[in-house]
């Protein structure tokens, strides 16, 4: 097996009295796509930052393609970044951007033209060398962006952020076309992003971090399917969140009784006793929806609520129930089939989910 | 009758700018235009009596007959193309760390200490140089305390004490375009630039210059207007020596009251420096119109 690109070794980074990064430790192999997903604030920025080298650790050890990169400046770095503002160069055409770290790693002019020009054209950008960069779309411009860091075929490319400025439809088509560009190039992408649609689409490996430490680090399907923590359970994915107590933790799968007496059963995550306060995660998806109790699947412990509002979004539409015992909101997505197509609101329903597709954490201490 | 409303509406609205413009247009008017059409008059004519005066160009030939004023001329030109470069070497670094390093109050802080000596009057300023420098000031002294110089050396009345008084009174006003030139560059693009593999040297060079370069030419134009026609700094601090074109200008007015000499010399000024700032214009490759926007 080969040496990671990318190995953090128990990494710090202080700002005052505030933990930025605490003790991180992860590796990305060779080729790969590796996102850091986490809310704004979590301390995503400042780790990426560190990788490129702008800021540096208080200890702890970042290499690169096996070498340590201890004292070694952002400019002597076998990493390129792509800035979230893009940071292409105003006074410079698309050709000159893109050929920009060439010159300054001292090629020759012909061959700088030459290696610009091939880059261009691998995304898609034949011919545009010679145009100004504000003579291009938001969506060219990602693509410059990418080209110039690329062109110095770095170890790993680092990605702030890049399409938090695109307006949405953008953002979709770059994700996809991102992601074949990392595949064409083979380069080992570290992307930070707090879009969890980014990171689970583009991603081999996803670490999410929360206040400076990963939550979980796994396959998007790890995350998505098997949340380890509360957490992750609540930031990667809609989910519907149940607080209350174990009333019965025997065996795999726990029962929760909420405060106001609406019982619901999950799997086990972790150590529960009986008494503990948990709390219980279904996603949307995972729960049935009917009229009456016959049209739900046999077997399974039935809910009832009220129809709050339906949310048609064509194939992510869903439907927001008030549970009839907490009077608490409840997400569940309506089938592809239009059997729900007509559900209004005030109508009464009944709901049902799989116990082994509903997971149940001992509850995070307040202000965690 | 709608039409008629209309073109009344527009009469007004074209009254109101001509009466907006007003103050700006007297004052170009009388103040600037007038004078330097009686000027440009004056510095045509030649006195061949008491109150005779004949059209002639005696005025300008004289300038290029008579070697000590195109000497004076080309010496005024290239001290203050001097005096501008060294401003701007100086104020570079200054404006840089106002817009970029220093943070917050620090920045205004800085610049207040760039304004500040521009609240005492220019002349107080300069006699507070001349203290310093002259033979008996204080200096000269310490470098005999030192053990430097073996007796006070006079420092006034040189051209690198002119060139410093020139550079001192001329600071600030290549500072401020050059601030705001620097503060609208995104840090960002600094980063990029650093990623990508560049040094701080080729940083300067292709990103930050580039960028502030209508602030550079703007600093220099203003910079370069201000010590050319400058006629206290070179007057006290470089004396007789300083054989600075305004004292020519001065000499021909009030000393020899060769008005029509005078006049001559302000026009070869003015075409000195319009001259100078277009060539500079053209090798910076900057338009004026995007300098002056800054």
């Amino acid at each position: 097996m080969s040496t990671p690109d990318l190995v953090a070794d128990a990494v710090v980074k202080r700002f005052a009295d505030h933990l930025a990064v605490d003790t991180l430790s992860f590796s990305v192999d060779r080729g790969s796509f590796f996102s850091i997903l986490g809310p704004s604030g979590c301390g995503k920025t400042t780790l990426l930052r560190m990788i490129a080298g702008f800021i540096a650790p208080d200890s702890g050890d970042i290499a690169i393609g096996g070498n340590s990169m201890r004292g070694v400046a952002p400019n002597r770095r076998p990493v390129n970044m792509v800035f979230q503002q893009l940071a292409l160069f105003p006074m410079m055409s698309v050709g000159e951007n893109v050929a920009f770290g060439l010159a300054r790693r001292g090629v020759g002019r012909a061959e700088r033209v030459r290696r610009s020009e091939q880059m261009l054209e691998r995304v898609g950008l034949g011919g545009a060398s010679g145009k100004r960069v504000d003579e291009l779309s938001g969506g060219q411009r990602q693509r410059v962006a990418i080209a110039r860091s690329l062109v110095l075929e770095p170890t790993l490319l680092l990605l702030d952020e890049p399409l938090g400025a695109l307006d949405l439809k953008l953002r979709e088509h770059m994700k996809i076309e991102l992601k074949q560009l990392q595949a064409a190039f083979g380069t080992t992408f570290v992307y930070i992003t707090h879009d969890q649609s980014e990171a689970l689409v583009l991603s081999d490996h996803v670490g999410v971090m929360s206040h400076g430490r990963f939550e979980q680090l796994g396959t998007p399907q790890d995350l998505y399917y098997r949340p380890q923590t509360p957490f992750v359970a609540g930031f990667v994915g809609a989910n519907n969140r149940i607080l209350g107590r174990a009333t019965d933790s025997q065996g795999a799968v726990v029962a929760v009784t909420t405060p106001q007496g609406w019982l619901v059963r999950a799997q086990r995550r972790g150590t529960i006793s009986e008494g503990d306060a948990v709390e219980a995660f279904v996603r949307p998806e995972a729960a049935s929806l009917g009229r009456s109790a016959a049209e739900l699947p046999a077997g399974q412990p039935s809910h009832s609520g009220e129809v709050q509002s339906v949310l048609f979004d064509g194939a992510n539409s869903a439907v927001l129930l008030k549970e009839s015992v907490t009077h608490s909101e409840f997400r569940i997505a309506l089938p592809q089939t239009g059997q729900f197509s007509d559900l209004k609101p005030q109508e009464k329903v009944v709901f049902s989910f799989d116990p082994q597709r509903a997971v149940c954490f001992p509850a995070r201490r307040a202000g965690a | 009758m709608m039409t008629d409303s209309a073109s009344e509406a527009r009469w007004h609205a074209r009254l109101v700018l001509w009466l907006l413009l007003a103050p700006a247009l007297l004052w170009l008017g009388a103040l600037i235009v007038l004078p330097h059409v009686d000027l440009a008059i004056l510095s045509f004519r030649e006195r061949v009596g008491p109150r005779q005066y004949v059209a002639s160009l005696a005025q300008y030939k004289t300038f290029f007959t008579e070697p000590l004023y195109w000497h004076v001329f080309v010496r005024t030109a290239a001290l203050s193309v001097v005096a501008t470069l060294l401003t701007l070497l100086i104020a570079f670094p200054i404006a840089w760390i106002i817009a970029k390093l220093a943070r917050g109050r620090a920045g205004s802080l800085l610049f207040v200490v760039c304004l500040i000596p521009f609240w005492v009057s220019e002349t107080v300023r300069t006699l507070g140089w001349m203290i310093l420098l002259r033979e008996s000031g204080v200096l000269p002294a310490l470098l005999v305390k030192l053990g430097i110089t073996a007796v006070p050396v006079e420092l006034l009345y040189r051209d690198s004490t002119l060139l410093v008084g020139l550079v001192y009174s001329s600071l600030l006003f290549m500072v401020v375009p050059l601030v705001s030139s620097l503060e609208s560059l995104d840090n960002t693009l600094i980063e990029a630039a650093y990623d990508l593999g560049a040094s701080g040297f080729s940083i300067l060079r292709t990103i930050v210059i580039p960028h502030a370069a209508p602030g550079i030419t703007a600093g220099c134009i203003i910079v370069f207007m201000l010590t050319l026609g400058n006629y206290l700094t070179p007057n006290m601090l470089g004396g007789k020596n300083s054989q600075w074109f305004t004292e020519q200008i001065y000499t021909q007015f009030i000393t020899r009251f060769n008005w029509e000499q005078g006049a001559a010399f302000g026009f070869l000024l003015l075409v000195l420096s319009t001259g100078l700032v277009m060539l500079g214009l053209r090798l910076s490759g900057q338009r004026f119109g995007e300098v002056m926007r800054t």
